[in-house]
């Protein structure tokens, strides 16, 4: 019921210097698909746009001698509408590389698209491990984080501080399913149980029954197997609900910039989560928040939108060094044997399945007077190095991987 | 301690309370449609955007105005409702003659406008308002953690319910509205101002939901996509209950709300859409709803 698909043309147009760039129709064509309007808007949307046009820039791209265009989209988080929208972009619109793609169902929707017309897909707002595991392909690179990650980081801080006993409140799609399959694994390989599990629907507004069943569980720890506005909404009412005094704790699984900000460090304080990236961390990353927020609406870049500017950088060097985009899946080989390397997330590498490595951070929400800024939030815990962070290579039963 | 269908008795007490609660936002938001289609034949699509209004009045007034939760209580349905006043003024009032679908068309287009305008000045995550000191905490009433403030959210709202009702069913003001509703050149004829007494009823209808997006402030996010969730939902209310029906938006609001507290318990799925359900085979054995008469 919400408002007609909306394709917003950002044109980010840099005049071709010279024409030896074997390009598909001459450009090369970036399509920034998000939530522009619902839960995860924020933390991706418009954002996300800005991201892109940010790393084109700074690229060079017209120095040398690419010409590229970006173009952003809604999916409304509904995998039938952003199926026609990827469509549209890559028979119609000449779209050579989808970016960002919040909401796991509308990913994994489209990345079996993208595979199919042999074009890339640079994955950042989606969470799903199975975009690396058994629906990995050949023509995906997941970027920001993963639902493997965030367990492996979360999962096993609180675990090993001796949260053993779980309740999940989960949300009802292929995101909130992957993330509590991922961190019951963590939890019961580390001693834990499973005590139960509530499904509730995407999005939903109100939390006070599934709460009160998390309640009744007993259970030490409830995990928030959901995101966006489901989850603050959940810690919101936890609270109402004297969750926290009454002795259990929860852990918000996935939790972003944008959502410690609407909840403000009184209710947020001392959650505990993982993320891939922060904006306070180092001057690089400071002079890009501060660039960025003057283009967004005042708001602080998310990891989302950091790994959108990240990924997008390293793909347009792979396709400067090919002088080609029009094999989506040569693009991503090459992108796979370069290692990659910018400004936000460091050097790092992209795995054969498609899966990009760099650390994680265990972060944990600064106190109201430990804070000196509106979008000074977090300190970091721990910092999960790279070797460590993802899942390994073997165990994810991507096709692609041989051996 | 009994179980009822596996389920612990104590658990299933708390669960009809927190039904109650929920179905006492449906019923106010569903009261408020429900008077002015009855009184209007305007169906209001815009309701849930003035509903996500209200939360965002109450918020303004408290972080720049400094005015609190129980001035906003009372400030906030003000403000919105003359906003309603100004609508049904400047548009509204010239679909009257018209179909049905005129009016839904410009309400909906008009809730499209307000919260594209909100999300682009306040974004989407949403903001934070506080449960006003005097009804922080709760009472433990051996089954469940009541918070106080879920409990003044009944009360209230079952307040607004019964006075409405009664202003609009048992007294002379409202004898007047529903004899301007059935021949308005009749009742005009008697030196009423009807154009007035209309413009007023929307008002009192936007307000009504301005109210309640109060009251939901501090425990839902105050986001501008927090009316368009909620606002299909009591569309099937007002359904169910008989368009225009002000008693039965009333009761099918928190007879609802139970409906679907007890589902988030056996089959917690199909919560959003145990409502739909009803709705449909409602529609099929009493097509004009639980309460409605027959036109």
């Amino acid at each position: 019921m919400k408002r007609l698909l909306s394709t917003v043309a950002f044109a980010a147009v840099f005049a071709a210097g010279a024409a030896h760039a074997q390009v598909s129709d001459g450009v090369v064509k970036i399509g920034v698909m998000n939530d522009m309007s619902g839960t995860y808007a924020d933390l991706a949307g418009p954002g996300s746009v800005v991201a892109a046009q940010m790393a084109v820039e700074d690229f060079g791209a017209a120095a040398k001698g690419l010409k590229v265009e970006i173009v952003g989209a809604d999916h409304q988080n509904k995998p039938d509408v952003g199926s026609n929208v990827v469509r549209q972009w890559i028979d119609v619109d000449k779209v050579d590389v989808i970016v960002d793609v919040p909401t796991s169902s509308v990913a994994l929707a489209v990345n079996e698209i993208v595979r199919q017309k042999n074009k890339v897909f640079l994955i950042s707002g989606a969470a799903a491990s199975n975009l690396t595991g058994d629906k990995c392909a050949p023509t995906t690179v997941h970027w920001t984080y993963d639902t493997w990650a965030l367990a492996n980081g979360t999962g096993n801080a609180i675990v090993k501080t001796g949260g053993k006993n779980w309740f999940f409140l989960t949300a009802d799609y292929a995101f909130g399913h992957a993330l509590e399959r991922d961190t019951a694994a963590v939890v019961e390989k580390n001693g834990g149980k499973v005590l139960g599990k509530v499904r509730h629907p995407f999005p939903a507004t109100d939390f006070s029954s599934f709460l009160l069943q998390a309640q009744s569980s007993k259970a030490q720890i409830i995990g928030l197997a959901n995101a966006g506005a489901d989850t603050t909404n959940a810690i919101k009412q936890a609270a109402e609900f004297g969750i926290v005094k009454g002795g259990q704790n929860l852990a918000a699984l996935l939790i972003f910039l944008t959502d410690i900000k609407a909840l403000g460090l009184e209710t947020a304080q001392g959650l505990v989560f993982t993320e891939a990236w922060y904006w306070d961390m180092n001057d690089a990353n400071r002079e890009f928040a501060k660039k960025f927020a003057a283009r967004n609406k005042g708001l602080y870049p998310s990891m989302v939108q950091a790994g959108v500017y990240s990924a997008v950088t390293h793909y347009l060097k792979a396709v400067a060094e090919l002088k080609s985009d029009s094999d989506g899946a040569a693009v991503v080989t090459k992108m796979k044997s370069m290692p990659t390397d910018d400004k936000l997330f460091g050097k790092g590498t992209i795995r054969q399945d498609g899966r990009k490595i760099h650390p994680m951070y265990l972060f944990e929400v600064k106190k109201p007077s430990e804070s000196k800024g509106p979008w000074d939030l977090y300190k970091v815990r721990a910092t999960i190095p790279a070797e460590e962070a993802f899942r390994p290579l073997k165990d994810g039963a991507c096709p692609l991987v041989k051996g | 301690m009994f179980e009822i269908f596996g389920i612990p008795s104590q658990a299933l007490f708390g669960q009809l309370l927190i039904g109650l609660i929920n179905g006492s936002f449906y019923a106010l938001l569903s009261l408020g449609l429900a008077v002015i289609f009855g009184m209007l034949n305007i169906i209001n699509f815009a309701h849930g955007a003035q509903y996500m209004m209200g939360a965002f009045a109450a918020f303004f007034l408290l972080n720049f105005v400094g005015l609190n939760y129980w001035i906003a209580l009372l400030v906030a349905p003000i403000m919105v409702g003359a906003f309603g006043v100004v609508i049904e003024r400047l548009l509204l009032q010239r679909l009257y003659k018209l179909d049905h679908l005129y009016g839904l068309l410009l309400t909906f287009g008009l809730a499209l406008i307000i919260e594209g305008l909100f999300r682009n000045y306040f974004g989407s995550s949403g903001l934070p308002y506080r449960v006003p000191a005097a009804l922080q905490g709760g009472q433990n009433l051996g089954f469940m953690f009541l918070p106080n403030y879920r409990a003044w959210v009944i009360v209230a709202s079952l307040t607004v319910c019964i006075v409405t009702w009664f202003v609009i069913e048992r007294t002379k003001l409202g004898s007047y509205l529903r004899a301007a509703t059935e021949n308005p050149s009749l009742v005009r004829a008697f030196g009423i101002n009807v154009p007035r007494m209309i413009t007023l009823t929307y008002g009192f209808g936007v307000a009504l939901a301005a109210l309640a997006g109060v009251m939901a402030a501090p425990i839902y996010s105050v986001s501008p996509q927090m009316g368009s969730h909620l606002i299909i939902v009591v569309f099937a209310v007002v359904v169910i209950g008989g368009m225009g029906s002000i008693l039965g938006a009333i009761v099918t609001g928190f007879g609802l709300g139970v409906i679907e507290g007890l589902t988030k318990v056996f089959f917690p799925e199909a919560s959003n859409t145990v409502i739909f359900i009803i709705m449909a085979i409602v529609l099929l054995i009493r097509p004009a709803g639980l309460f409605g008469r027959r036109a």
